[in-house]
């Protein structure tokens, strides 16, 4: 029994370890799941006149991604986020965050807009607000208002099921 | 010739050595791009020293050129100037970005582990120390044969 003790300690290290290595760093714990989403109210990118605000989609459960023009990651899941519209599973609203160049409103021309309003939080405010650390990040949030689930990184069809799809079914939606 | 090129290797091998310090140095200026209020800005360094870049996670807020760790500190230094003081400052970032952002995590049921698991370990090593010792005690304190000792003795005397 003695003779195996340090084996047993190594093998347990080494569980530790490797399951250390496939954790994502990123993926920070959000403080926000099951609190109320943080109100703003913001102009839209294309006009500037008309303002979003969570408030106005009270009632429904709807995703909050937060991107930029500038973010690489959030062109590869942009096909993705346009499936979805295409297929009316949920609305999405896109925070436009920190796009100094103004880049959102031709870019979305160009490839297609997923989303069914474009707030633009040009000096990131709103995005600290939700704790955002690097785009894409996207939220559930549900019909009272309140987050449910933060997924950092982009969204695809795996991501969807195993992440989005159950809580979405657990929320009646 | 040949002494001016030992010379320039010698610069050469200061200059390599010396980088770490000037890198260093650099670091935490990056906290101090309008100093136009020294007190303030000696706060945020002070405070942002033992916060987390979110987005370089190694980096510290202070240190950080990070786009994100600018809006930061930009966010602590208006609070600042407002009045805020560093706990309500902390409280502010933990409820955005969780005790993730402090470098000091608070004392609390998740965390214990975290603070007590040296002292755990601490212990552990101790107990194995002390058992070691007790046991090698016990195997001197084994009983010493009287007629052995004095046929040794008696061997010794020979020589």
């Amino acid at each position: 029994m003695k003779r195996w003790l340090p084996l047993v300690l190594f093998v347990v290290l080494v569980g530790f370890f490797a399951k250390g290595l496939f954790l994502n760093p990123r993926e920070v714990p959000s403080p926000f799941i099951g609190r109320a989403a943080p109100a703003f109210t913001l102009p839209l990118v294309g006009d500037a006149n008309a303002s979003f605000s969570p408030a106005d989609l009270k009632g429904q459960v709807w995703l909050l991604n937060i991107w930029a023009p500038w973010c690489v990651s959030c062109r590869q899941e942009h096909g993705f986020l346009m499936q979805l519209t295409q297929s009316g599973r949920i609305p999405i609203v896109g925070l436009n965050w920190k796009d100094k160049a103004r880049e959102a409103e031709a870019l979305l021309a160009r490839t297609g807009s997923p989303y069914v309003a474009v707030p633009e939080d040009l000096d990131g405010r709103v995005g600290i607000d939700y704790g955002v650390t690097g785009t894409p990040e996207t939220f559930i949030i549900d019909q009272a208002g309140i987050v449910r689930l933060k997924h950092i990184g982009p969204i695809g069809p795996d991501v969807w099921q195993t992440k989005f799809e159950p809580k979405l079914k657990e929320l009646g939606a | 010739m040949k002494s001016g090129c030992i010379k320039s290797v010698l610069l050469a091998f200061l200059l390599a050595i010396s980088l770490p310090a000037l890198a260093n140095e650099a670091a935490p200026k990056a906290a101090l791009p309008n100093a136009e209020d020294p007190v303030i800005e000696q706060r945020l360094v002070n405070l942002a020293e033992d916060l987390r870049c979110l987005v370089c996670q190694n980096e510290s807020l202070a240190g950080s050129h990070a786009e994100l760790a600018e809006d930061l500190r930009r966010e602590i230094r208006e609070q600042m100037k407002a009045g805020k003081d560093d706990r309500e400052v902390i409280a502010y970032l933990t409820e955005r970005y969780g005790d993730f952002v402090l470098y000091r995590p608070p004392f609390k049921p998740v965390t214990y582990l975290l603070w007590l698991g040296p002292l755990l370990f601490l212990g552990i090593g101790g107990g194995a120390w002390v058992m070691t010792l007790r046991r090698r005690r016990a195997v001197q304190a084994a009983p010493v044969d009287e007629k052995k000792l004095a046929a040794a003795a008696q061997l010794l005397e020979e020589k």
